[in-house]
Formats: C-alpha cells, structure tokens, sequence
C-alpha cells in the first residue's frame, strides 16, 4: 500500500465515515446545546455579578471576588472532577452534562464578571456625573447611559473568553457526556481506525471556524475607543 | 455540613495523598517548562510569519491559526496521542503533550503577538532601519520588545491558561498533579485529593490572577 492510500484508510475511511456519522452527528447536537446553555447563563450571571459589585458594597464584593479569582486560577478539569465524583458523595446526584453545564457556566460567569466589570470602570466618571445630574436614577444611569458603552468594550474580550470556555465542552468526555469528543473516541476504540478522531476534529472546526471568525470581525469591528 | 467536610476537605486522607501529589506537581512544572517555551517561541515564529511578504504564507499562518483556536486542546491531545498511532506513530504521554499543546499554544501565543507587533508604529521601524540596523534588527532590538511590552497582560494571562491546561495531560496518563489526585481518588473513593491538588493550582496561580487582573482592569486605557 502506498502513503497516500495508508494516509486515507487511516484518517479518511468511507465505510468508517458512512458507519460512524450518525453518532458524530449526535455529538455535534449534544455539543451545540450544553455550549448554547452554557453561554446563556454564564455571561447572563457574570453581568448580573458585575452589576451587583457596581453597587460597591463590600460586604458582596469580597465574596464575587474570591468567586472570580478561585475559578481563574483552577483548570476545568479539576473542578468537573471535584463536582462529578464529589456531589454524589454527599447525596446530590446530578446527571454527567448538567455536572459539565454547572461548571462551565460557572467558570464563564467568573470571567465575564471581570470583564464586564472592567467594562463598567473604564466608562469615565464623568458620565455617571452628567446622567446623574439630569436626574436619572442611580439604576437608570447604569441602564441607560454606562452599560450601553461598558458593553461595546467588552465585546472583543468576551468573545474570546467565551469561545475558549464554550470549547471546554470536549472536557464533558472524561466524565462521559455524549459529546462529540466521547462519540468519536467511542467509535474509534470500536474501530481501531483514526477516522472517527479525524471526523471528530472536524466537527470541532465545522462548529468552531465560523465562530473564531466572527470573533475576529467582532474584534475589529467593536476596536477599543474609549467611552 | 459534616458530609461535605469529609468528602471534600478531609484531612487524614489529604495527608496520605501528599506525598504522590507532590510528585504529581513535580511532573506538571516539568510540562510547564517545556510547553511555555515552546509555546511563546512557536507564538512569535507564527506572528512574525503572519507578516511574511508572501501572500501565500500569510493566508497559510492565518488558516492554520483559525483551526489550531477552534479545535479544543483536548480534542487535539486525545488526536495526537491515540490517532497518530494507527499510521505508525507512537509517541509518550510526554511527547503527545508537547506536540499538543505546542500547536494549540502557538496560535494564541501568535494572536497576542500579533496584536502587540499592530501596536508598534511603523515609525519605529522605519527610524531604526534608517539608522542603519537590518530588517532583522530592527525587529529584534527594536518593535519585538516594544510589542511584547504592549502586550504583556495578555501574555501573562495566556501564560496562567496554558498552566491550567496541563492539566489535561492526566487523560493520556501522564502522571501529572491531577492524575496523582485523581488515583488517589479512586482508591479512597473521596474528592479531598483532588480539592487538594485544585489548592496547590490556586496557590501557584492565584497571585498571577491577581496581577493580571489588575493590569486588565485598565481596559482601552
């Protein structure tokens, strides 16, 4: 056999691709949804945490910011780890994906905050004096006037932070979540072939390209101006 | 309350496990060294081809930059461990780490040099050329350290994610601090080891979170 008929009966095997879609197809579902649920709530709950420190009291700040610094600091893995093979322990039994969803989400809310909080801060002061002075409240000012311009800021930055967690859904694997990453490793040791890898890699790119090149466009388009 | 103390923070068996996460925490610094390098010099190499003359490079770099950020680390790590093999190429744990998280590394190493090269004006490198310094000087004593000085905060942060990704090398069985913890894990069938190997990553990273917190907090200053 030739390298390039080796190359294509180990990575690109038709009747291995034709056997194996149905549950790469599956995995690329299971992947879309945990990384649509993870998205809504993580950044939903980070500006919620941003806009709770924006009140200043420390009595709340103390705790987000142990929050936000203890789940930058810890990799993923460790804390799904923790979480899965823990809670049951203590009589909380949660399925594999919402253990995986639990602690993503979380992650992303801890660097949302901080951005969105950075977001919030870098709006000059001079704007809450002036949308205080016409009158608004202390909660329309912050509607109205800061987090219109906080959020153009902190769109590059989010977007990144929020495709490198959202890609954390491969992590679900280890722990048995019927991703895309589980179902190509799955049909793999079946198949003792690299094709359902080689097709796994590629449902990634066909789901992840389109979004890291959004990414870049967001990036230039929203370029940091100062509010 | 007393439930969750010993499954999570219990102390007989985090002293037990002392001794293999160590040895654990050893093995991930040793990655560190070799995976941050290799990453910040494969970073550089790719930024600095992204600027090539040649169309054809700059539109190749920037390809293999958008599926190197789109395919999770993992998903790499698991392809070049257990899929290399079949086409007859074995690698160690070790090895399949490396050359990982080398690629993945790379390309966001590459983007944050990339940023901090656009930040240089071309000024710069026009004044040192005509000073008589070459192309290549003027990139290395000239824009290179001026790009990594605007960029910094990024660099570090990545830094602090490429550290955190080590480990995933615990799912090739490269016996590093996760790993450890989580054998002792499974042997004890309690959490606290690996609640202790997450303390040691706070306690190496958490002061470096701080920092580049506080350098981030003057977003678009």
């Amino acid at each position: 056999m030739d390298r390039a008929t080796l190359f294509l009966e180990t990575f690109f095997k038709p009747e291995l691709i034709v056997r194996y879609l149905p549950d790469i197809l599956s995995g690329m579902a299971v992947t879309i949804e945990i990384a649509v649920l993870v998205v809504v709530a993580g950044i939903a709950l980070g500006l919620a945490l941003a806009l709770v420190r924006s009140l200043r009291s420390r009595f709340v700040n103390v705790p987000i910011l142990v929050f936000v610094d203890v789940a930058r600091a810890m990799p993923p893995l460790v804390l799904v780890l923790i979480v899965y093979f823990g809670l049951p322990n203590v009589g909380i039994l949660l399925p594999s994906y919402a253990v995986l969803w639990l602690v993503l989400s979380l992650l992303l809310a801890a660097f949302a905050e901080e951005i969105f909080w950075a977001g919030i801060l870098s709006v000059r002061q001079g704007q809450w004096e002036a949308a205080r002075s016409t009158g608004l409240t202390y909660a329309q000012t912050l509607f109205h006037v800061i987090l219109p311009q906080a959020v153009r800021l902190t769109v590059p930055p989010l977007t990144n932070r929020t495709i490198a967690i959202t890609k954390n859904t491969a992590l679900g694997t280890v722990i048995g979540v019927p991703e895309i990453l589980n179902q190509a490793t799955t049909a793999e040791s079946f198949a003792l072939n690299a094709t359902p890898l080689m097709m796994g890699a590629i449902a990634y790119l066909v789901l992840f390209v389109p979004v890291v090149i959004a990414g870049r466009y967001l990036e230039t388009r929203f370029a940091w101006r100062r509010a | 309350m007393d439930a969750l103390l010993r499954q999570f923070f219990n102390v007989d068996i985090m002293v037990q496990a002392v001794p293999l996460i160590l040895r654990g925490l050893g093995m991930t610094l040793l990655v560190c060294a070799a995976v941050v390098p290799l990453g910040l010099a494969g970073g550089l190499m790719v930024a600095l081809a992204g600027r090539a003359h040649s169309r054809g490079v700059r539109v190749l770099v920037a390809f293999l930059i958008d599926i190197f950020r789109a395919i999770p680390p993992l998903v790499l790590l698991i392809f070049v461990h257990a899929g290399l093999p079949f086409a007859g190429l074995r690698l160690s744990p070790f090895a399949s780490v490396c050359i990982a998280f080398f690629l993945n590394n790379s390309a966001y190493y590459g983007e944050i040099y990339r940023a901090g090269l656009d930040s240089v004006g071309a000024g710069q490198r026009e004044a040192a050329r005509s000073t008589g310094l070459t192309a290549w000087q003027a990139m290395a004593y000239v824009v290179i350290p001026q790009a990594v000085r605007n960029v910094l905060p990024d660099l570090v942060s990545n830094t602090v994610e490429v550290v955190k990704l080590t480990s995933l090398a615990s799912v090739v069985a490269l016996p590093e601090m996760l790993y450890s913890a989580d054998m002792v894990r499974s042997l004890t069938y309690n959490s606290s080891p690996i609640v202790l190997a997450g303390l040691v990553y706070l306690v190496l990273l958490w002061p470096v979170v701080r920092l580049v917190s506080r350098m981030e907090h003057r977003l678009g200053g």
